[in-house]
């Protein structure tokens, strides 16, 4: 991803070596800090979810302590998220942003450096607390869930880590949306109009307006828990006056549009590849700008779908489930706008491609089980159980996850001016097509038969499926390995990239040389 | 099982995954869809799942279809070339509006069911139900009868880390408890839940109910099971270390038996609390201290007093359980706020009280005294 050869730079010195990633403010350099930042996280993450996945291979416990294991589910959870999909659609904002929208690079260069120099230490002191037990297996990490719900958090006896760890990766969050939306609304090119922008710009914009307004929910949130436990506060405790639900209104009302900022950014993705490689314009570009900004609008008013098991009134329970299967609506409008560009155009089937149509079928998958989690009285059924991790993994894995790989291998001969291995790539998404379904699938069975989340052994009726998704689940997490392989062959060489890369790509970025010169676009282009 | 018999088991799910067709003899063993359970909710519940399901199955036939169909006839290797038509109001509208007809017809019979399970009124039998880390306590409010419930012993020992045992000989492995609950069949009965520390949620899926208990409230829910027989379930809400070994079972009796097992637990409890004030000798004492050690403190302190430091102290040779034995019982009795060691003040009476901290002062090397069920009750 890097462009660490400085022979494309036309101009002037920037710092080499170290002093060269440490103090850049160049857009294309921090958002390869951020992509190689996320896909480290997403291999650490990954790990955990080895650990898990080998406990669960056998009923019995074998492998791991109760403790170490719900320590894993807590980690892995919070590393991706936090760690490894924002971060990585940080990273393609970064790189991506300006180049499409004209701009020479993002509208605050320096602040831009902070946001990513405060990810690293935020996640060592996240992680920190896993090794402070004398050794790794009496590690203290948290262990509550990476909803980290009260009052359970609250027996945490390392609680500010984790508290300042949140606060830290909120700050970078926001900082990184003000300079989005700063670059978006200040910086285009003339005549590159609102409605004109490429529509991965426009999902991030709308995905930088969802951080700004739920991360302080979120810091509220932790400084509450904060004062509670250090500071003799009782927001979240039943004995003091406090209200232990309260926290899961709080936290939802961040954590639902929280997993449209990990999914507006991939929709985005997606709408740029699928016309590509079907050599045919979007099909229907404003419907799709209404949709997304629909989709965010209605995440702020159905956060409490997450807890129709709290006891709430049933007028309550009511809303939150009509509100809640409503984004069926807007998210169907995607789907079916993806299908009809794809309707008589003139399909090939590179590695992206491959990618994006395999995120269409599966993350419609994701948005079915969604919309059944969505009907209440169903829910009381599903709640808790590996349905619903099968549904967000459809959703963030196949979904998010699945984006943000197709959006590598589409960009990357324009970061690196190499073409990347096809063959191996092409080995790469069938390999992790194929394993992420054996990994993934049988846990819809598993929630319907009965099977809860978060527990590290099970009754032995679950035992099957169990050992199929744990098999799934290692070949999947190998075949990410061939990924790094794969980029890590195309950085170093590989045959030349053309400026456009691809036959009929659309798009500023593509009339710039392969691979992108240090400083793009000093003088705007003209938009017709 | 042999080997050969449980990998072949194995393959044969693999296989059946990619083939998803009806249910037939090989599929026995797997449970593949949500229970239908043995209530009219359940029921409804289940009918409710199966609609979506399929309105889900056959939208997604359709559209993977098109895809489908695109992908193979719309290829550039055939010579397809690209349309380019692009914006139309007309498919537009009619996209949208489709998918929100749909979510009414959905809407209108969920409704419907969400209103008749939130209707806990006029119940027979009421029981509070009260998460503890990591075990039931059952309070049947107009009987008089009270008891904690636990995963069973075998469950229990099996489970531990590298025990030797093979959990498939173990009969309903973690799915079973020391003390079911019993309720009659074919009344209402209303459960209120409610936690002592942090939110458990209490799931029974044959019955379709899965309610929170949480600190500080008392959710109300209900159920009315049609048909007499077992029903098991587990802590659906993580609760901390233990969370995935604190099972439920519910035995669903006619009414006669049901009367009978209300008046036993009446007169189990007179019998009990009778005993309990009664000086007991050093062997009776720890004797039925390590039976309570092991129902309430093993699962943090471990079978030889070990702990599992720095969150779960050891026993064997501590400041607490060798040193002043009036400290020893303030932290049994009272617990120690802001950790995980709970107060067992409610969950325990004095000779149980009494009993396992005798133990845990003359087990594993220690060697500090004897407790009597007087002595616990004065420092209570
Ligand atoms: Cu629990």
């Amino acid at each position: 991803m890097s462009t660490a050869t400085a022979t494309h730079d036309q101009h002037d010195h920037h710092p080499t070596g170290i002093t060269r990633w440490l103090f850049t403010t160049n857009h294309k350099d921090i958002g390869t800090l951020y992509l190689w930042f996320s896909f480290i996280m997403l291999l650490t993450g990954g790990a955990m979810a080895m650990v898990i996945r080998a406990e669960l291979l056998y009923p019995g416990m074998q492998v791991v302590d109760p403790n170490f294991f719900n320590m894993m589910t807590t980690m892995h959870g919070l590393i991706m998220v936090f760690g490894a999909i924002m971060p990585a659609t940080v990273g393609l904002a970064n790189w991506l942003i300006p180049m499409m929208i004209g701009a020479p690079d993002m509208a605050l260069p320096r602040m831009n450096n902070w946001s990513f120099w405060i990810l690293p230490f935020a996640a060592l002191m996240l992680v920190a607390p896993m090794f402070m037990g004398g050794n790794f297996s009496s590690g203290q990490g948290p262990a509550f869930g990476w909803t980290f719900y009260q009052p359970l958090s609250g027996q945490y006896d390392k609680l500010a880590f984790f508290i300042f760890a949140v606060h830290l990766l909120g700050l970078s969050s926001i900082m990184g949306s003000i300079n989005i939306i700063a670059t978006i609304l200040n910086m285009r090119a003339p005549g590159m109009t609102l409605m004109k922008m490429p529509l991965f710009v426009w999902t991030w914009l709308i995905t930088a307006f969802l951080l700004i307004a739920v991360m302080p929910v979120l810091a509220g949130a932790v400084t509450m828990m904060l004062t509670d436990k250090y500071f003799g506060t009782s927001f979240f405790h039943a004995a003091g006056g406090g209200d232990p639900v309260l926290f899961q209104h709080v936290f939802w009302f961040f954590g639902h549009p929280e997993v449209y900022i990990m999914i507006l950014p991939a929709f985005g993705i997606v709408s740029q590849i699928i016309p590509t490689f079907s050599r045919k314009p979007l099909f229907g570009y404003a419907s799709m700008v209404y949709a997304t900004a629909a989709i965010a609008f209605l995440s702020f008013i159905v956060w409490a779908h997450h807890m129709f098991t709290v006891g709430m009134p049933v007028a309550g329970e009511l809303y939150f489930m009509y509100a809640t299967v409503m984004i069926a609506v807007p998210t169907a409008v995607k789907v079916f706008n993806w299908t009809a560009t794809m309707w008589k155009g003139s399909l090939t089937f590179e590695t992206p491609m491959l990618w994006a149509v395999a995120f269409v079928f599966l993350f419609t998958i994701g948005g079915f089980t969604g919309l059944m989690l969505g009907v209440a009285p169903a829910d009381f059924q599903y709640h808790d159980t590996y349905f619903v991790v099968a549904h967000f993994h459809y959703v963030l894995v196949t979904g998010a996850l699945f984006a943000i790989i197709a959006a590598v291998y589409y960009w990357l001969p324009k970061w690196t001016g190499h073409m990347y291995d096809e063959k191996l790539a092409k080995i790469h998404f069938w390999v992790s097509a194929i394993s992420v379904n054996v990994l993934f699938f049988p846990q819809h069975f598993l929630g319907l038969a009965g099977m809860p989340r978060r527990i590290p052994d099970y009754a032995v009726q679950f035992a099957d499926w169990n050992f199929v998704s744990s098999i799934g689940g290692f070949v999947f997490g190998l075949s990410q390995i061939l990924f790094l392989f794969i980029v890590i062959k195309t950085i170093r060489g590989g045959a030349k990239a053309t400026d456009r890369v691809w036959d009929s790509a659309d798009g500023l970025e593509w009339t710039v040389p392969s691979p992108a010169p240090y400083h793009t676009f000093e003088t705007a282009p003209e938009i017709k | 099982m042999s080997a050969i018999q449980t990998i072949n088991k194995k393959l044969v799910g693999f296989f059946c995954l990619a083939l998803l067709a009806g249910p037939t003899s090989a599929w026995a063993d797997y449970a593949l869809n949500m229970t239908k359970g043995v209530t009219k909710i359940s029921e409804e519940v289940y009918d409710l799942h199966m609609l979506v399901l399929i309105i889900c199955t056959v939208v997604g036939i359709g559209v993977f279809g098109v895809i489908i169909y695109s992908l193979i006839n719309h290829r550039k290797s055939k010579g397809a070339v690209a349309a380019q038509f692009h914006e139309s109001t007309t498919v537009e509208v009619i996209w949208t509006t489709i998918p929100l007809v749909i979510l009414i017809l959905i809407a209108i019979p969920a409704t419907g069911t969400l209103l008749k399970i939130e209707d806990s009124s006029d119940a027979d039998v009421t029981i509070k139900v009260t998460g503890w880390q990591w075990k039931w306590q059952y309070d049947y409010l107009d009987e008089n009868v009270s008891f904690f419930s636990s995963l069973s012993e075998a469950s229990n020992k099996a489970r531990q880390r590298d025990s030797g045992i093979n959990v498939y000989d173990v009969k309903h492995y973690l799915l079973s408890v020391n003390e079911p609950i019993v309720v009659p069949v074919n009344k209402k009965v209303r459960i209120l839940t409610t936690s002592n520390d942090v939110i458990h949620a209490w799931w029974v899926p044959a019955l379709g109910l899965k309610r929170d208990a949480i600190p500080g409230y008392i959710n109300e829910s209900w159920f009315k099971a049609e048909k007499t027989g077992t029903y098991r379930g587990q802590c659906a809400e993580l609760c901390g270390k233990d969370h995935g070994f604190m099972p439920i079972v519910v035995e669903v009796v006619d009414q006669d038996k049901y009367k009978q097992w209300v008046v036993a637990k009446q007169e189990q409890a007179i019998a009990e609390a009778a005993a309990s004030g009664k000086a007991m000798s050093k062997s009776e004492l720890m004797a039925r201290g390590e039976k309570v050690y092991k129902g309430n403190c093993m699962a943090c302190h471990q079978d030889k007093g070990q702990g599992l430091p720095p969150m779960f102290p050891a026993l064997a040779g501590s400041k607490i359980a060798t040193g002043p034995v009036k400290a020893h019982m303030d932290i049994v009795i009272h617990g120690k706020p802001g950790t995980a060691m709970q107060a067992f003040a409610q969950q325990l009476n004095d000779a149980d009280l009494a009993a396992v901290i005798t133990y845990e002062r003359n087990s594993w090397g220690n060697s500090a005294g004897m407790v009597q069920p007087s002595d616990v009750k004065a420092a209570r």
